[in-house]
């Protein structure tokens, strides 16, 4: 804008007044943008609450405390897909947060130019990789592999825990939950990178000269410092964690319980829609499968809410720069 | 006047441009995925026959096809079962039922030696409802002498993405058992009592193929290009009868077809029918809005029932016997435009 009134033949009072027309416009294009992402926001929530319609007014809260979901006598609640949902997301965070930024940390402190740059290509070729593929590997290589290898040691070592109890299928909540660890490992470590890099030199060469050890460095003046961003690398992960479809649909076993085992099968909230929104055939089958895409947002918006307010008591005021 | 030059070029341009895609009639469609490789097929080959129209078919799924065609936003909708009543009451105008094809759904299994089961519906119907869970169970063996049953877990698989697949397996256990009818029912997707779910044909017999003494259902169609082992079912006259595009014929042959075509063909009583089959429907009005359109989809549905019905089997689609297909030839004729 500034550019194009330059190049106009002006007096230069006016070219003043120009400038201050294009900042206001640029401001306002700016607002325009940033406004437009919450008005997004808004009418996909408006339009899964009127597709959904039928289906809040006939079950209510009923629709989310229900584990029984049955289209051929149209009872629907949503209880064991939320579940999976939490419970997928949150296995799939526990593995993937440490592998993060354990990589972020070896890739801005520790790796030689050499290596980084190898690393950081692949760890982008990963992001790149299809979701339907990572399921089709999920299929066929993972789950094989989990169900004769992983599955069978966890159940010996860990089967104390109720968790690592049942029989094993391969299919399972635990599978889902590794495949989306997998899915989100880019994300947070590409994050974590930037946030590690933005890290200030100062601070490293100040730990450095108090006589602090590699070890100690990161750990107090890098990650100490960078604690806010990082946890917000991993809300990021945590959000594509819970939308994450195609590939968990292929390998967490499709059925809608709550089990205390990681071994059983599950569903998500994003599996279900996926599964049946094309063969739903009756208009409280659609409705209901509308609901479920309504509280997989309320789910994403309660969730991230609950990560800001625990970073808030985490991070404390002292970190709030960052 | 050198304007006006322009104006005359630019306009007869207008018209060159726009000849071609005057000509070239679209007719739309969506719905069911089971028929699609069939359609598809069919729309290629009318294509060459008749070049003034052109068929766009959309395979979104049975629900999507109903819903459009409710809403008109199609000229012909499709769909693997029969719209409900209530579904039909929503019509704006009588909607017809032209079944097209039929497909049968076949029980697999992963059994070490892959012997060749025998089985009938009630034990079907108690394997999916999770009460026999053994392969040594007495039930099994009964029908099976002679063959040596592991004391392994029975791993049920189904489809956890709705189909028509699922619809005719459960209108067929519906139809065996009581207890599955009253407890399950029938459906594209139904709340399965047991077992994990897998998405799509090659999801189940994916699953299958992977776990040693699982048993799941999947398409006549794709257990035959690959060649997965088919149980023998018993059917409504007692006789076990392996699944073939033959012994689908002769349950279509056999079964009873109502009026308005929406019929239910699982466990018909002929001695060879296979009883596990189903039929998948073109969803037409019988007052077509667009009369130009309208020509053109009879006269493509008189080809599909005179020349695109052969082409059915060696897609492994069963063809319609001759005596229906008659019928529906008197039913197409009833289309007014």
């Amino acid at each position: 804008m500034n550019a194009v009134a330059e190049k106009l033949p002006l007096a230069r009072a006016r070219r003043f007044a120009r400038g201050a027309l294009a900042d206001r416009l640029f401001k306002g294009l700016a607002w325009l943008m940033a406004v437009s992402v919450f008005v997004l926001i808004l009418l996909i929530g408006y339009e899964l609450a009127h597709g959904s319609n039928l289906a809040l007014r006939k079950f209510g809260w009923h629709f989310l405390i229900s584990s029984d979901w049955d289209p051929v006598n149209e009872q629907f609640g949503a209880l064991p897909f939320i579940f999976g949902t939490l419970v997928s997301s949150l296995v799939a965070l526990l593995i993937a947060v440490p592998l993060s930024i354990a990589t972020a940390v070896f890739l801005t402190e520790i790796a030689p130019n050499w290596v980084r740059q190898i690393l950081t290509t692949f760890i982008e070729l990963l992001a790149a990789v299809p979701s339907v593929i990572l399921g089709l590997w999920g299929i066929f290589v993972m789950v094989p592999w989990l169900r004769e290898n992983l599955f069978p040691w966890l159940r010996q070592w860990l089967g104390f825990l109720p968790l690592f109890r049942g029989p094993i299928y391969g299919v399972s909540l635990l599978a889902g939950g590794i495949i989306i660890a997998v899915m989100i490992l880019p994300i947070i470590t590409s994050v974590s990178r930037e946030i590690l890099r933005s890290v200030p030199g100062l601070q490293r060469e100040a730990a450095y000269a108090l006589g602090a050890t590699r070890w100690e460095v990161t750990r107090i003046a890098v990650l100490s410092y960078a604690k806010k961003g990082l946890f917000g690398a991993m809300i990021l992960g945590l959000g594509r964690a819970l939308g994450e479809t195609m590939a968990v649909l292929m390998v967490i076993g499709n059925r809608p319980q709550i089990v205390a085992s990681l071994f059983a099968p599950g569903a998500t909230l994003a599996t279900a829609v996926a599964n049946e929104f094309t063969e739903a055939t009756t208009d409280i089958y659609l409705n209901a499968l509308f609901e479920i895409g309504l509280v997989l947002l309320g789910v994403t918006v309660l969730v991230n809410g609950l990560a800001q307010l625990l970073l808030k008591a985490v991070a404390g005021p002292a970190n709030a720069q960052q | 006047m050198k304007m006006k030059d322009l104006i005359i070029a630019a306009v007869s341009g207008l018209m060159i441009w726009q000849a071609p895609c005057e000509a070239q009639m679209l007719i739309n469609g969506a719905g069911a995925t089971f028929p699609y490789p069939l359609y598809s097929k069919w729309f290629d080959e009318y294509a060459k026959i008749d070049p003034s129209v052109r068929f766009n078919y959309q395979s979104i799924g049975s629900g999507g096809g109903q819903e459009q065609i409710l809403s008109q936003t199609v000229d012909f909708g499709a769909s693997d079962g029969p719209m409900s009543d209530e579904n039909l009451a929503k019509a704006p105008g009588k909607l017809l039922h032209i079944p097209t094809v039929a497909g049968a759904v076949v029980v697999t299994y992963n059994l070490t030696g892959a012997p060749s089961l025998k089985l009938d519906g009630a034990l079907l119907a108690e394997i999916f409802l999770g009460k026999v869970t053994r392969w040594n169970d007495a039930k099994i063996a009964a029908l099976n002498p002679g063959i040596k049953l592991p004391r392994t877990d029975v791993i049920v698989v189904h489809r956890a993405d709705g189909s028509g697949t699922s619809y005719i397996f459960t209108d067929f256990l519906s139809d065996v058992s009581k207890e599955w009818k009253k407890g399950v029912g029938r459906n594209t997707s139904v709340k399965w009592p047991t077992g994990l779910g897998a998405k799509g044909n090659e999801g189940v017999a994916g699953q299958v193929k992977q776990l040693p003494g699982a048993i799941g259902y999947v398409e006549l169609a794709y257990a035959h290009q690959n060649k997965l082992p088919v149980a023998e079912i018993k059917n409504a006259s007692g006789n076990f009868i392996r699944p073939s595009l033959e012994s689908v014929t002769e349950a279509l042959a056999s079964a009873k077809v109502p009026e308005d075509f929406r019929f239910s063909m699982v466990n018909p009583p002929g001695a060879k029918a296979y009883p596990i089959a189903g039929a998948t429907w073109l969803l037409v009005y019988q007052e077509q809005k667009n009369p130009a359109k309208g020509k053109k989809l009879v006269e493509f549905l008189n080809w599909a029932f005179s020349k695109g019905e052969a082409m059915a089997a060696a897609l492994d689609y069963a063809p319609l016997p001759a005596e229906l297909q008659a019928r529906i030839a008197e039913e197409i004729k009833s289309i007014k435009y």
